[in-house]
């Protein structure tokens, strides 16, 4: 039996494992990828002691940090059950049951769908939720990304270097994401961004040829080779739904100490109810789980 | 030995991990990327009938994304 499990790699999940290895426990990770989306970033400029440096770069040293440390990493390994009977965490995977005393959970969130028709049918055929794996191929293309926060800017600006045009399709009247980003976009004559427009559908034969959207009550075909799809993420939280609890938007419900409602069990990163979601508060959460689960593991003893 | 042709993206995560995951089977593979050239990048798509990257060809089997489970049976490697 393992004092601890944490399950996911991303920027809380890897700090939690600096912090529980530094503290010698006894310890597991099990997580599908490493970095998470931090990994699907672009450019980063607002980690701390970095001005600049790219998602991969980015991860890349934080797999190193922690694999300095002699491990157990279960990589590519999928969690497909959790439960807590009588005082032990059970983590059911692909390939195993492990057993553990506490538990962090920090597996993330993925990106949300649009839930239109053709959203499915055209899913890697023009319609893409990664614009840093799949942007080259859109070279001199026409495109729409559609959101209005970081992750639609950034994806905005990766595609400002590479295809032709890009609508930029807002559904509210303003955009959420930085200024510096905004500022960089909006200078752009390859952009051309739509205020209050929503997505009613994405069209297409075998790949995606076009997009029909609703502005001031019209309804426009706007014909693009490629749709990225950036508006936001839903918490991984699928796993523990019925062992902790949620809140509306699907996030697991921490205190300040990154504890859920059950004793033993933390949560951190974008899975969690913390606000803001960036890399930096996925990592400081990370550390507080993992010295949570650490002040937990001293009181059993 | 198969021939084994990976096609990606220098930035893309996915491709990454399939990458590595070659190289500690200690498996040989031509890595092609699409973001600069751009004729593979249309013969992927052609391949694949998808844009999305990574794409492997093995010996003629397609496969799309980090699906290592795919990549394993393909080779016929166990785990």
């Amino acid at each position: 039996m393992y004092d601890l499990i944490i399950i996911g790699a991303g920027p809380a999940g890897i700090t939690a494992t600096i912090y529980a290895a530094r503290k010698k426990l006894n310890f597991l990770v099990i997580t599908k990828d490493i970095g998470g989306q931090a990994a699907l970033s672009a450019d980063v400029e607002n980690y701390t002691g970095y001005q600049y440096i790219t998602g991969p770069e980015l991860v890349e040293k934080f797999e190193k940090h922690m694999k300095e440390f002699n491990i157990e990493v279960k990589e590519g390994e999928e969690v497909v059950m959790v439960e807590k009977m009588n005082g032990t965490i059970k983590v059911k995977t692909d390939r195993g049951t492990y057993e553990s005393k506490v538990l962090i959970i920090a597996t993330g969130a993925r990106p949300r769908t649009l839930n239109v028709p053709g959203e499915k049918e055209f899913k890697n055929r023009g319609v893409t939720y990664c614009a840093t794996c799949d942007a080259p191929l859109f070279a001199n293309m026409d495109v729409a990304v559609i959101g209005d926060g970081n992750s639609a800017l950034d994806a905005t600006l990766q595609l400002m270097k590479i295809a032709n045009k890009i609508y930029l399709i807002n559904m509210n009247p303003s955009f959420r994401g930085d200024e510096v980003m905004i500022e960089k976009v909006k200078k752009s004559d390859k952009v051309v961004t739509l205020y209050n427009a929503k997505t009613l559908e994405i069209l297409g034969d075998k790949m995606v040829t076009g997009i029909k959207l609703e502005k001031d009550r019209e309804q426009k075909i706007l014909d693009v080779q490629g749709v990225f799809v950036e508006i936001g993420y839903v918490a991984n939280s699928d796993l523990v739904a019925n062992l902790v609890e949620l809140n509306k938007q699907g996030e697991v419900v921490v205190d300040e100490h990154c504890k859920t409602n059950v004793p033993g069990i933390f949560a951190a990163g974008d899975v969690s109810n913390a606000p803001y979601k960036q890399i930096v508060v996925a990592a400081g959460d990370g550390a507080k789980a993992a010295l949570s689960a650490y002040e937990y593991l001293s009181r059993l003893r | 030995m198969p021939t084994i042709k990976v096609y990606s993206t220098p930035t893309c995560p996915y491709c990454r991990m399939v990458k590595d995951f070659l190289k500690q089977n200690k498996i040989e593979f031509e890595d092609i990327d699409v973001a600069t050239n751009t004729e593979a990048a249309r013969e992927m798509v052609a391949k694949s009938g998808q844009m999305a990257v990574p794409v492997l060809d093995i010996d003629g089997t397609i496969i799309v994304g980090a699906d290592l489970k795919a990549v394993k049976k393909a080779l016929n490697l166990e785990g």
